[in-house]
């Protein structure tokens, strides 16, 4: 079983760097704000996997960080990723 | 099987460090340096070091990014007044970081084994504090100096950020207006995520007595739901010269100077805890300490100030 | 018997789950553009991570741990939710690209 939950989150981590490629290659940067969404997931089913083959309880507690950070970090790209314009509100219309 | 996950995870971060070095634009380089951050917490936790994988999620995945992009943002409209590094330049400074690299590595290959350590030690005497995480043991009562100081460090940093206000903006808010429409997503966002925010920067506090967690952890969440909130517009930040938002500011250091003077007077030493009050001490140090690197925290986020309070 | 069942329920939530995130990149690398690889992220990665939560449920250290799990995926259905109208909007604002 540990061995079945470390082969998973040795594919999900496969599965995120797969699409980290077209993520950050992206021709706009509305694609590139995809990343914090795609790690910060890829990442959280890694972090559970990994912590549940160990057997480390802390991992959840990260995970749960992970969770709350990635969205905040999401939020920040594409924030200060859009030139900012006087009158428009700033999460477009 | 777990040498697959791990020669997976180090070949992508090694991919990432080189995609970021690469990157032609701030916004893409700067997403690569939070996407390995991110990638670095799920090292840390393969590593047995919870604590340092909070940290650096907190960290990583939350502040870095925001600062480097409103430094990047800053520069974006300033004529570039420096010449750009040409190709010998680019050589010596690769050339630098592989020779720091191999000595580190070096360094750490040609440990003794096993490799001397106080982490028994402190583990043995964790009964002292009263305290179940050897971790918050070393870093509010073993080391407590250390943790102080750090804490002054921050305050400088912060006093650096607003230091490169313009003289007339000194004591106004920090960052822009955000307007953003309030029946909009981010708003929803905003209003849904923040408290469980909150909730989560609590219990991580918290739950570092016994667990791995702990101020600084509990105090990033709480600052970075802080500026989510600035970010969405549901408020204002505050204007820098306000009384009450300096108390916070200097109420961790200061509690914890206090401590240590009483453990100077009444005590052996600088911050020397009498074993009975050992944990209520801690936890008041803590408290005050969580205070303070959430405002801090949010405020260096925040930015300069650029308006005038009456705005 | 009850190990056995739970056992079971981890390996094929979290094959289900595993389907999904390949599911979810195959759509990010074929997808012609912004907004339907934005689709593909948010919703195959969502429902994977649901579906691993799901499976290392039996396994989880307490209840508050398997709580815990639960919120996780609940944040992240809001974030993927509000965060890809974010990008979308931001997708529109650029017009289309190649």
């Amino acid at each position: 079983m540990s061995a079945f939950l470390f082969a998973a989150a040795a594919f999900v981590l496969v599965t995120i760097a797969a699409g980290l490629i077209p993520v950050l290659r992206g021709p706009g940067d509305a694609d590139r704000m995809m990343a914090a969404q795609l790690v910060g997931t890829g990442g959280i089913a890694g972090l559970l996997l990994a912590g549940a083959a160990i057997g480390t309880p802390a991992a959840v507690d990260v995970a749960l960080t992970l969770a709350v950070l990635a969205t905040f970090s999401g939020v920040a790209f594409v924030k200060h990723g859009t030139p900012r314009s006087p009158d428009a509100p700033e999460d477009g219309a | 099987m777990p040498g697959i996950l791990d020669f997976g995870l180090a070949a992508l971060m090694l991919g990432m460090a080189g995609w970021t070095i690469v990157a032609r634009k701030n916004l893409a380089a700067v997403m690569g340096f939070v996407v390995y951050g991110l990638l670095l917490a799920l090292v840390w936790l393969r590593l047995g070091a919870p604590d340092v994988a909070l940290t650096e999620a907190a960290i990583g995945g939350g502040l870095s990014g925001v600062l480097l992009l409103s430094a990047a943002e800053r520069l974006r409209d300033t004529a570039p007044t420096a010449h750009r590094i040409g190709g010998a330049g680019r050589l010596a400074a690769a050339a630098l970081s592989a020779a720091i690299a191999a000595g580190i590595a070096t360094a750490f290959v040609s440990l003794p084994e096993p490799a001397p350590t106080l982490a028994p030690a402190a583990q043995a005497n964790g009964g002292a504090t009263g305290l179940g995480n050897p971790v918050t043991s070393v870093l509010m009562a073993f080391r407590a100096m250390d943790t102080m100081l750090e804490k002054v460090v921050l305050l400088l940093a912060l006093v650096g950020v607003w230091s490169l206000a313009r003289d007339q903006c000194w004591g106004g808010r920090p960052g822009p207006r955000h307007r953003a429409d309030p029946r909009g997503p981010l708003a929803f966002l905003a209003r849904v995520l923040v408290p469980i925010g909150i909730v989560v920067g609590l219990y991580v506090f918290w739950t570092g007595a016994d667990e791995p967690g702990g101020a600084f952890q509990g105090g990033t969440l709480l600052a970075a739901m802080w500026l989510l909130t600035m970010m969405a517009g549901l408020a204002d930040a505050p204007p820098t010269r306000r009384r009450r938002l300096r108390l916070a500011l200097v109420a961790g250091p200061a509690v914890f100077l206090l401590v240590g003077l009483g453990g100077l007077l009444l005590g052996d030493a600088f911050l020397a805890y009498p074993v009975a009050f050992a944990k209520p001490l801690i936890l008041a140090i803590e408290i005050a300490m969580t205070l303070t690197i959430a405002v801090t925290l949010g405020l260096v986020m925040a930015g300069v100030p650029e308006r005038d309070e009456a705005e | 018997m009850i190990a056995f069942l739970g056992d079971l329920l981890t390996v094929v939530a979290v094959s289900a789950g595993l389907v999904f995130f390949l599911a979810g990149t195959v759509g990010l690398l074929r997808f012609p553009d912004t907004l339907t690889r934005l689709h593909a992220l948010t919703k195959a990665d969502t429902l994977g991570l649901g579906l691993i939560v799901l499976g290392l449920l039996p396994r989880a250290a307490s209840a508050r741990a398997g709580l815990k799990m639960v919120c996780i995926w609940l944040l992240i259905l809001l974030a993927g939710a509000s965060v890809s109208q974010l990008i979308a909007r931001e997708a529109r604002r650029e017009g289309p690209k190649a």
